[in-house]
C-alpha cells in the first residue's frame, strides 16, 4: 500500500540517495573539507590514544574516556572522526570579555590590571552549581561561536591594553590546544597568558600548559572525594596532584574554594584543606573562599552565609596560610591583602577594584617582607 | 547528595507527570496496553531477506502488522495503529541514525509505519523523522521529500530552559517539545562499549542536549533519569526496536564483523521490558559466538533494573512480569 503523495519506491529512491551521498562523503579526514561549515574550529587532538576498531582513548583528562567513531568525549568538545580523534573548538570563541584580572580571581597577578578573557564551549566536569552552564555544559555547536585564531586573539588583548589572556568561564583544559596557541602569540607581544581551570587534567599536558602559563587559578571545589563525585562529577586526587605539579613546575598559583552550605562548608574540612594546602603546597598559595549563589542545579540551596566565610578564613589563618581572601562579598576586609608579618594592609580591594597597592617592588613597604606573586 | 531520594520538586515533576500521563487517556500508552503483565513482541521472520541481504518491504510490513495486532491484541494493524495515534495529531519517530547506513533504524521499516500511520489517519507533513543531527539522519537514509519532514536536533534547536529528573539536568529538542504532539521509538538493537547494550530506553539520549554527560556508571542512572523527563513520559507511546539487523559486540559504532541477521522486531509500550528483553538476545546471541557476557565483560545494562525500580517505574525488568510473545 502506497502513502498518499508518494509510493514506498519514491521514498526508498530518495534515501538511497541520501545513503549515498553520506557514503562519497566518508567519516575520515574528508570531513574537514570544503563545506563543512565547522571546519575551521576542527584541529586533530593533541593527547590520545588509537585503539583497535576505530576507537580513541582520551589522555587529556583523568576521565580517559574510550571513544567510538563518531562520538565524543565527555566534554563535548572532542570527537572520534574514523579513529581520529579532533577538537571542535580550536579558535572557536563562545564567549569574551575584558575583565579585571581580580575577576578570575587573581590577586598576586598584576593587580589592577584587565585581562582579555575567553572560552569556548564545553568542561570536563558538570558542577552541579556552575554559573556559566549555557557555556560550559553544552556541545560546541549549541552555541554562537566567533572564529578567532590565536594571533587575533593577541591582537585583540593589545588592542584592548589587556595585561593578560585568561582561559577561563568554562574548562580551558578542554581547549588545550588553542591554549597553548594562544599562549606563544600573547608572549611574542609581551602578554602573559593565565589559566582559571577545574585542574582536573591529567601530568603530560598539565606540564605542556605550565610551560606556557605564567599563572593557574585552580577551582579547588572541595576536600572530599564525596563531594567531587556527587556535585562536580570528578574526582579529587587528580586536581590534588595538578596543583602539586604546577608548584613544582614553579606556575604561579592560587586557589578558588566555592563554599557550598551544607555540602563542603564544615570546620574540619576547613582544616584538612588549609593543612593540605600548607603541607603540599606552602603556605603562600592564596587561597580565596568565595561565597555560593544558587545556580543550575543547585537552586535549592541559599547563597553562603558571610559567617560561613569568616569562619572559613579564621580555620585556613590558624593553620597557618598566609594569604587568604573571601570573594564575591563586595566590601569584605578580607578583600586586601595583608602583610603576614606586620599585618599592614598591602593591597586595598573594594569588589573588583584594586583602590590602593602599597606594595614597592613586591614588598611590604613598612616591614620590606617580600610578597610572593607576580607583582610587574 | 541527589541520589538519596527525590526532591520536593521532583515529586512534584513526577506528579504532574502522571497526572498528565493519565489524563490524556490515550489508548495507546504503555497502562493502555491492557495486560497484567507487560507485553513484549518480538516478531520474526526468516525469510525477511529472500536470497538477498536487504529486507523486503512487503514482509517487514506484514511483520510489523503482525507485531502491532499481537501488541495491542486486534485483528487488524490498522485497528491498533488507532490506539496509538489519533487523526490530528503530528508523530514524531525517533530514528536512531549514529552508525550510520549500516547499523540505523531501517528507512524500510519507516516507510512500512509511515504507511500504516496514514491510513491511521495521519497526515503525511504531520509525520516528523527526528534524530540528533541531520548529517546523522542523511548517512541512515533519511531525507526530508515531498511533505515527509526529517529533522535533526541540531536544526530544530533545544529549549532554553533545563528540564530535570535525578542526576540529569538537560535541555530537550523542540522537536519533542514544540513538534509533536506523539512520539514512536524506533530504536536499533545494539551492544554498547560503555552502556552494555542500546534499545529503546537509551535511544532518548538523541533528545538531549549534552548525552556526553551520561555515559559515566555505564549509563546509570542517568538512561533512567532521561526517561523520567516529562515530555518523554507525556508523548512516548510505543517503541518498536528495530532487530531486523542487531549488533552484538562492538557498539555502538557500525562494525560488520559482530553484525547478524536477526530479522525481527521488538515491539513493546514497556521500555524497561523491552530492554531487557533485548539484552537476553544479545547475551544468548554472544554465547553462541563464545564470547563472554555483558556482565563478565563488566558492562551490564545496570539501568535497566535503576528503570524499574520504585523511583523510575518506567516498566519491569521481572521475567516473571514479562509476556513474551513471539509472532
Amino acid at each position: 500500500m502506497a502513502c498518499p503523495g508518494t509510493t514506498r519506491r519514491d521514498f526508498l529512491r530518495q534515501t538511497a540517495m541520501g545513503a549515498a551521498g553520506a557514503a562519497c562523503c566518508g567519516w575520515g579526514t574528508s570531513l574537514l573539507a570544503a563545506g563543512d561549515p565547522d571546519a575551521q574550529f576542527i584541529r586533530e587532538a593533541q593527547f590520545y590514544e588509537k585503539q583497535a576498531n576505530k576507537k580513541i582513548k582520551c589522555k587529556l583528562c583523568p576521565r580517559e574516556c574510550v571513544i567510538d567513531d563518531r562520538e565524543r568525549g565527555y566534554c563535548g568538545a572532542r570527537e572520534n572522526r574514523g579513529g581520529t580523534y579532533y577538537t571542535l573548538v580550536y579558535s572557536r570563541v563562545a564567549t569574551a570579555h575584558i575583565d579585571p584580572i581580580e575577576k578570575k580571581p587573581f590577586f598576586h597577578f598584576h593587580p589592577g590590571t584587565m585581562a582579555f578573557s575567553l572560552a569556548t564551549a564545553g568542561c570536563n566536569v558538570n558542577c552541579k552549581f556552575c554559573q556559566n552552564w549555557e557555556i560550559s555544559q553544552v556541545r560546541p555547536e549549541q552555541v554562537k561561536a566567533e572564529y578567532a585564531p590565536p594571533q587575533r586573539i593577541a591582537d585583540l588583548a593589545r588592542g584592548n591594553a589587556c595585561g593578560a589572556i585568561a582561559y577561563t568561564y568554562s574548562e580551558p583544559v578542554i581547549f588545550s590546544e588553542y591554549v597553548l596557541d594562544c599562549a606563544e602569540a600573547g608572549h611574542q607581544l609581551g602578554i602573559p597568558s593565565v589559566i582559571v581551570t577545574g585542574g582536573y587534567i591529567q601530568q603530560d599536558p598539565l606540564k605542556r600548559l605550565c610551560a606556557q602559563a605564567d599563572a593557574i587559578k585552580v577551582d579547588l571545589k572541595a576536600f572530599s572525594q564525596k563531594y567531587y563525585q556527587e556535585v562536580v562529577n570528578g574526582e579529587l586526587k587528580p586536581v590534588l596532584d595538578a596543583l602539586v605539579t604546577m608548584r613544582k613546575q614553579g606556575t604561579w598559583t592560587e586557589i578558588v574554594y566555592l563554599v557550598v552550605p551544607t555540602l563542603n562548608d564544615s570546620d574540619t574540612e576547613f582544616r584538612d584543606l588549609s593543612r593540605w594546602i600548607k603541607q603540599n603546597l606552602g603556605p603562600d598559595v592564596p587561597v580565596h573562599f568565595t561565597r555560593f549563589h544558587p545556580e543550575y542545579l543547585l537552586k535549592n540551596l541559599p547563597p553562603t552565609p558571610v559567617e560561613t566565610l569568616d569562619r572559613a578564613i579564621k580555620i585556613a589563618g590558624a593553620e597557618g596560610l598566609h594569604f587568604v581572601y573571601v570573594g564575591n562579598v563586595p566590601g569584605h576586609p578580607a578583600e586586601n591583602t595583608y602583610c603576614p608579618k606586620c599585618h599592614k594592609v598591602l593591597i586595598e580591594r573594594t569588589g573588583l577594584m584594586v583602590t590602593q597597592n602599597r606594595l614597592k617592588h613586591g614588598k611590604c613597604p613598612d616591614c620590606q617582607t617580600a610578597i610572593p606573586g607576580k607583582w610587574s | 547528595m541527589s541520589s538519596s531520594g527525590p526532591s520536593r520538586r521532583e515529586f512534584l515533576r513526577t506528579c504532574a507527570a502522571a497526572a498528565a500521563f493519565t489524563a490524556t487517556g490515550k489508548a495507546g500508552t504503555a497502562a493502555a496496553i491492557a495486560s497484567p503483565k507487560s507485553k513484549v513482541v518480538v516478531a520474526r521472520d526468516p525469510a525477511l531477506r529472500g536470497g538477498g541481504t536487504t529486507p523486503d518491504s512487503a514482509r517487514v510490513l506484514a511483520m510489523l502488522d503482525r507485531a502491532l495486532q499481537a501488541c495491542y491484541g486486534r485483528d487488524n494493524a490498522l485497528e491498533a495503529w488507532k490506539k496509538v495515534v489519533h487523526p490530528g495529531e503530528t508523530v514524531g519517530l525517533k530514528v536512531n541514525c549514529l552508525g550510520g547506513r549500516g547499523i540505523s533504524t531501517s528507512t524500510v521499516l519507516v516507510e512500512a509505519i509511515c504507511e500504516r500511520l496514514q491510513q491511521a489517519g495521519i497526515r503525511e507533513e504531520n509525520i516528523v523523522i527526528w534524530d540528533r543531527l541531520e548529517p546523522d539522519l542523511e548517512s541512515g537514509g533519511f531525507r526530508s521529500r515531498h511533505q515527509l519532514r526529517c529533522i535533526g536536533n541540531d536544526s530544530a534547536g533545544y529549549e532554553d530552559d533545563l528540564e530535570v529528573f535525578g542526576s540529569v539536568g538537560s535541555l530537550l529538542s523542540k522537536t519533542l517539545t514544540r513538534t509533536c504532539d506523539a512520539v514512536i521509538n524506533l530504536p536499533v538493537l545494539k551492544d554498547h562499549g560503555i552502556t552494555g547494550m542500546t534499545a529503546a530506553l537509551k535511544n532518548f539520549f538523541g533528545a538531549i542536549h549534552n548525552p556526553n554527560k551520561y555515559h559515566p556508571n555505564a549509563g546509570d542512572p542517568y538512561i533512567a533519569d532521561v526517561n523520567m523527563l516529562t515530555p518523554l513520559r507525556r508523548k512516548v507511546r510505543l517503541h518498536i526496536c528495530d532487530a531486523l539487523t542487531a549488533q552484538y559486540e562492538g557498539g555502538p559504532s557500525y562494525m560488520p564483523q559482530w553484525q547478524w541477521a536477526y530479522n525481527g522486531l521488538l515491539v513493546s509500550g514497556d521500555p524497561v521490558a523491552l530492554d531487557y528483553t533485548g539484552w537476553q538476545i544479545i547475551e544468548h546471541k554472544r554465547a553462541g559466538k563464545g564470547m563472554k557476557s555483558l556482565t563478565a565483560e563488566k558492562r551490564p545494562p545496570n539501568y535497566i533494573a535503576t528503570a524499574a525500580d520504585a523511583r523510575h517505574r518506567l516498566g519491569t525488568n521481572d521475567p516473571r512480569q514479562i509476556e513474551r510473545l513471539e509472532v
